[in-house]
């Protein structure tokens, strides 16, 4: 939480035009210092035991999350529940396949996200293309956008394998290994450069505050 | 009683402690029962601190300007000042809070100042779904402050005092001397305004999950969203404790405050569980209907 690292340059955000530059924020994320010791572990237990979900299935796997919440499954019993919200939402499910036109929504979704922020990418669609793998407008590799902590293999997986996939990342939370917020930061330019050479109309700022 | 007034700061925050405490135990343990209801195990009862713990834990937030910040500290400031004008247990020098000074009207204005503050904040946050929930807030507010307004007149009319301890005082001695025995209309349009208050299912359309996102706190994140966690926790408390003192006789030790106000907030959960969530324009109507005649009816007894 130190202010130490020095603040990366600001962005240029060319995807804007010049008389909107103005109205949107040119800062680039930057990596956070996490606490140190018991602080870190007790600060990591409590955010593996709260998992928010933002509520946005951004696939044919968004069906496999409801019925986690009803009475058959239960998330909620976890410490796990949906928010509908990007600021208040830790944990970002990716529903399997991510379309060009949606994966513009997740970078956005997921810049929106207050860290520690995590990703668990659902369904083989994610992890190697799947059954898309050789479609003209879906992505193949969900983590040369965004990082990714946890994958959950299949097509569709159970919601018992999600259960699983949670109680994974609850482990590496708990390990403090849930850094991806500060990967994305340190890589940025790199995850940039992937999203906008899928991404052909980028009319966004480049970091969505 | 003869307290110094530093003892008596000291004995506020005692009493600020435990109502934390036992609102968010509340909350958790409300959940749970929800869950029961709808045939799952649900959240542990604990959940709440977790979620506040884990909030505040936050790495990174943003803002939208002075106003935004201030929102949450004046909604904090409703539930605080709303609980340290009430007393919670009859005449226990810890639990008296500042109940001899101020009375009812001042109370009755905490409640709604958080509110109002709220919706300044909110507004500065620029999501359009905050000004929905805002406007749709304010709105059912406004409607269910016409029954409540008018059993609180109706208790004020009866008892000839606006003094909550002297309220309570006037109810001490068995079930017959509650107001909930002695005028039950001012009760049943109270107890039916609190469900509006409490924003609970049939009248959740301010937050309304899902549907605007979260309503107004939708841009609030991190510590701001931690604090907005505690104060729902003392506001409920605060709450429950006020309408334990204007109809259900008050407390004289602090485990029949927690009976009552449990089985206060269980009616909460009671409709909630029974009754889905009204359009706003419903709930605005049906405050203005039934509940406010029944308010009236009140009044006139009380009066004559």
């Amino acid at each position: 939480m130190s202010d130490k690292k020095l603040k990366p340059a600001p962005l240029a955000n060319e995807g804007l035009s010049p008389d909107e530059r103005g109205l949107f924020c040119d800062a680039a994320p930057r990596e956070y210092e996490p606490a140190k010791g018991v602080i870190e572990d007790f600060y990591n237990w409590a955010r593996a035991e709260s998992l928010w979900i933002l509520g946005f299935g951004t696939g044919c796997g968004a069906i496999e999350l409801r019925p986690l919440m009803t009475s058959r499954f239960d998330m909620y019993r976890y410490g796990i529940q949906a928010r509908p919200t990007p600021r208040q939402s830790c944990v970002f499910v990716i529903g399997g396949y991510a379309s060009v036109k949606t994966l513009k929504r997740i970078v956005r979704s997921y810049e929106q996200m207050m860290g520690p922020k995590f990703v668990v990418a659902l369904g083989s669609c994610t992890i190697n293309g799947g059954m898309y793998w050789d479609s003209y407008n879906t992505i193949k590799r969900i983590d040369q956008y965004i990082p990714v902590d946890v994958y959950i293999t299949g097509c569709m997986p159970r919601p018992e394998a999600l259960l699983a996939g949670f109680q994974e990342l609850k482990k590496i939370i708990k390990a403090g290994k849930g850094e991806g917020q500060n990967i994305y930061a340190r890589d940025f330019a790199w995850y940039k450069a992937n999203q906008k050479q899928i991404i052909k109309n980028w009319d966004m700022p480049d970091y969505n505050w | 009683m003869d307290a110094t007034l530093l003892q008596r700061v000291g004995y506020a925050f005692v009493s600020l402690f435990v109502i934390t405490n036992y609102g968010l135990l509340l909350i958790g343990s409300m959940a749970r029962i929800s869950a029961k209801v709808q045939g799952r195990v649900g959240q542990p009862v604990y959940q709440p601190y977790i979620d506040i713990i884990k909030s505040s834990a936050k790495r990174n937030s943003i803002g939208h300007g002075v106003m935004f910040y201030l929102g949450p500290v004046f909604r904090l400031a409703g539930g605080v000042g709303t609980y340290m004008f009430i007393p919670a247990v009859f005449g226990s020098a810890l639990f008296m809070n500042f109940s001899d000074s101020g009375d009812l009207l001042l109370v009755m204005y905490f409640i709604f100042f958080g509110q109002l503050g709220m919706a300044l904040g909110a507004s500065e946050g620029g999501h359009p779904y905050s000004a929905i929930g805002v406007s749709r807030g304010l709105a059912q507010m406004t409607a269910f402050e016409v029954p409540f307004a008018l059993s609180v007149i109706a208790v004020a009319v009866q008892y000839g005092t606006l003094d909550i301890t002297a309220i309570v005082a006037a109810q001490q001695g068995g079930f017959m001397h509650w107001t909930l025995a002695t005028n039950p209309l001012a009760v049943v349009a109270a107890l039916i305004a609190f469900l509006g208050m409490s924003m609970h299912n049939p009248f959740s359309v301010v937050i309304a999950p899902q549907e605007i996102p979260i309503g107004p706190p939708t841009e609030y994140q991190s510590n701001l969203l931690g604090m907005l966690q505690t104060n729902r926790a003392i506001f409920n408390g605060a709450k429950l404790v006020l309408y334990m003192n204007l109809f259900f006789g008050g407390a004289t030790n602090i485990v029949v405050m927690v009976i009552k106000t449990f089985l206060i907030y269980f009616i909460n959960v009671f409709v909630g569980q029974a009754f889905p969530r009204l359009r706003v324009d419903q709930s605005i109507r049906f405050f203005l209907g039934v509940p406010t005649l029944i308010g009236i009816a009140s009044v006139l007894i009380a009066a004559f």
